[in-house]
């Protein structure tokens, strides 16, 4: 069982910079994202955009942003659950929560902050009628062990920098690789499509363009992949067949924990503690929604600083405190280090 | 600046003719938003910037659109249910040649 003072759900910009004002109110915090990696759609869907709106910065890489929080909170020493989606929320009598993921990781906090975007991200799936029949009988939508390929016929279809990625990575894994895709362009990174290009040319990758997989065949697992070019309608042998149409959020199981939801997202109370109808409970970011509500990284930004605040009293209802500016207080780390202004250096006139 | 009628038929077939500014550099995504046509969380999940299709839109009128960009093609080279006369809402910005543009928007995936 994990153990902290605050449960945040959802690694993106909100949940991150949750870590740091709860660090300043030497509160401990554990982050659970669906996403292997950390940094939300900041990190999974734009990356290497430029945003104008974070304060002070006139202008910041998705990512750049993302690596910032991430060196802005180490000091507070955060834990991870990461490429696990959080499914169960639990009410203890004590007014504590369990939360459990969907691998069955369970973690126990006073107070759980749900800073899930959009909801976890789920992968979406083409259109082929006998998909879901082969769904983990040779189907993945999502590469979790890359050792399941080691010595097969893989088949990926896809245009965008993951089905690239993956693509080149299982060259160097699988028996064969295929990639499939609609359009002879694909959408990723200039490096990785001359990359995918240098594979092809040398017979590690086998390119099918402009083309699809319209139909799956098999007994008990995949055997086969119908693919169609122009009128061109033919099969091919494979053991694994890895549909790579990117990510799409969804409110999933969130939506069961006892949540009023309006507008597919968490209604809190904003005139206070962005606190939801369950009590210990919040929603930040732009999972949340009240009246005048704008879905902004720097609004979440905001919103967290205020729930850690009354997550605060919540713990130690007993405690008085005033908030410190860090200006003043510095950053005093878990990891023992400390960042404070430089003392001004007085001295007297002789 | 005047505002022009756009006609939208929403995922569940009913369709509104809705008012929308030219002057606020508005796109199509947006004016759906605005008039709450679709649920939140459905639509412009990335924002606007052509990477996600769930703006995807059928055009149902013969106007001239701006040219479709190379990352507004490849998006819609991934995206399902797409037809010849599919675009990425949020890749049409709102002008006043736009007046009576009529559009549908795809089925949700």
């Amino acid at each position: 069982m994990i153990k902290t003072d605050i449960l945040i759900i959802g690694a993106g910009p909100t949940g991150l910079f949750t870590v740091f004002e709860a660090g300043l109110l030497k509160l401990k915090c554990h982050l659970i994202d669906a996403l292997p990696q950390p940094g939300g759609q900041c990190a999974e869907i734009y990356p290497k955009k430029p945003i104008y709106d974070i304060p002070g910065f006139p202008e910041v890489l998705a990512g750049d942003l993302v690596d910032n929080l991430m060196k802005q909170i180490e000091p507070f020493q955060p834990g991870f659950t990461l490429g696990e989606r959080a499914d169960k929320l639990e009410k203890l009598d004590d007014g504590t929560f369990i939360v459990t993921t969907n691998k069955g990781t369970k973690h126990h906090a006073p107070i759980v902050a749900i800073a899930g975007g959009l909801g976890s991200f789920e992968p979406r799936k083409p259109a082929i009628s006998n998909l879901a029949d082969f769904e983990d009988k040779g189907v993945e939508y999502i590469i979790r062990n890359p050792e399941l390929y080691r010595d097969k016929n893989v088949v990926i279809s896809g245009g965008g920098d993951s089905a690239l990625d993956w693509s080149i990575f299982l060259t160097n894994v699988a028996k064969s690789v295929t990639l499939i895709h609609r359009r002879n362009e694909f959408r990723g990174a200039l490096d990785s499509v001359e990359k995918v290009q240098e594979l092809k040319n040398i017979g590690k990758i086998e390119l099918i363009t402009p083309a699809e997989v319209v139909g799956l065949v098999g007994n008990d697992k995949l055997e086969e992949v119908v693919i169609k070019r122009g009128d061109e309608v033919f099969n091919r042998e494979c053991d694994h067949f890895i549909p790579l149409f990117g990510l799409a959020p969804k409110l999933g199981p969130l939506s069961d924990w006892g949540l009023e939801i309006e507008k597919n997202a968490i209604k809190v109370d904003n005139s206070l503690d962005y606190q939801t109808n369950i009590p210990g409970v919040y929603a930040i970011g732009d999972i949340n929604t009240y009246p005048g509500k704008l879905k902004l990284i720097l609004c979440g930004f905001h919103e967290a600083t205020l729930m850690c605040q009354s997550a605060y009293q919540r713990i130690f209802p007993d405690k008085r405190y005033v908030m410190k500016y860090t200006t003043v207080g510095g950053v005093q780390g878990f990891d023992g280090s400390k960042k404070e202004a430089p003392k001004a250096v007085i001295k007297a006139f002789d | 600046m005047k505002d022009i009628k756009i006609k939208i038929t929403d995922r569940e077939g009913t369709t509104h003719v809705v008012d929308a500014p030219t002057d606020m550099n508005m796109n199509v995504m947006e004016v759906v938003r605005s008039y709450e046509l679709a649920p939140e969380g459905t639509i412009g999940v990335c924002g606007g910037m052509a990477m996600c299709a769930s703006c995807q839109c059928y055009v149902m009128s013969d106007h001239e659109l701006p040219e479709m960009s190379y990352d507004e093609d490849l998006m819609l080279a991934e995206a399902f249910n797409v037809k010849d006369n599919s675009r990425l809402g949020c890749q049409i910005f709102i002008n006043e040649e736009l007046d009576g543009l009529e559009i549908e928007l795809a089925p949700e995936v």
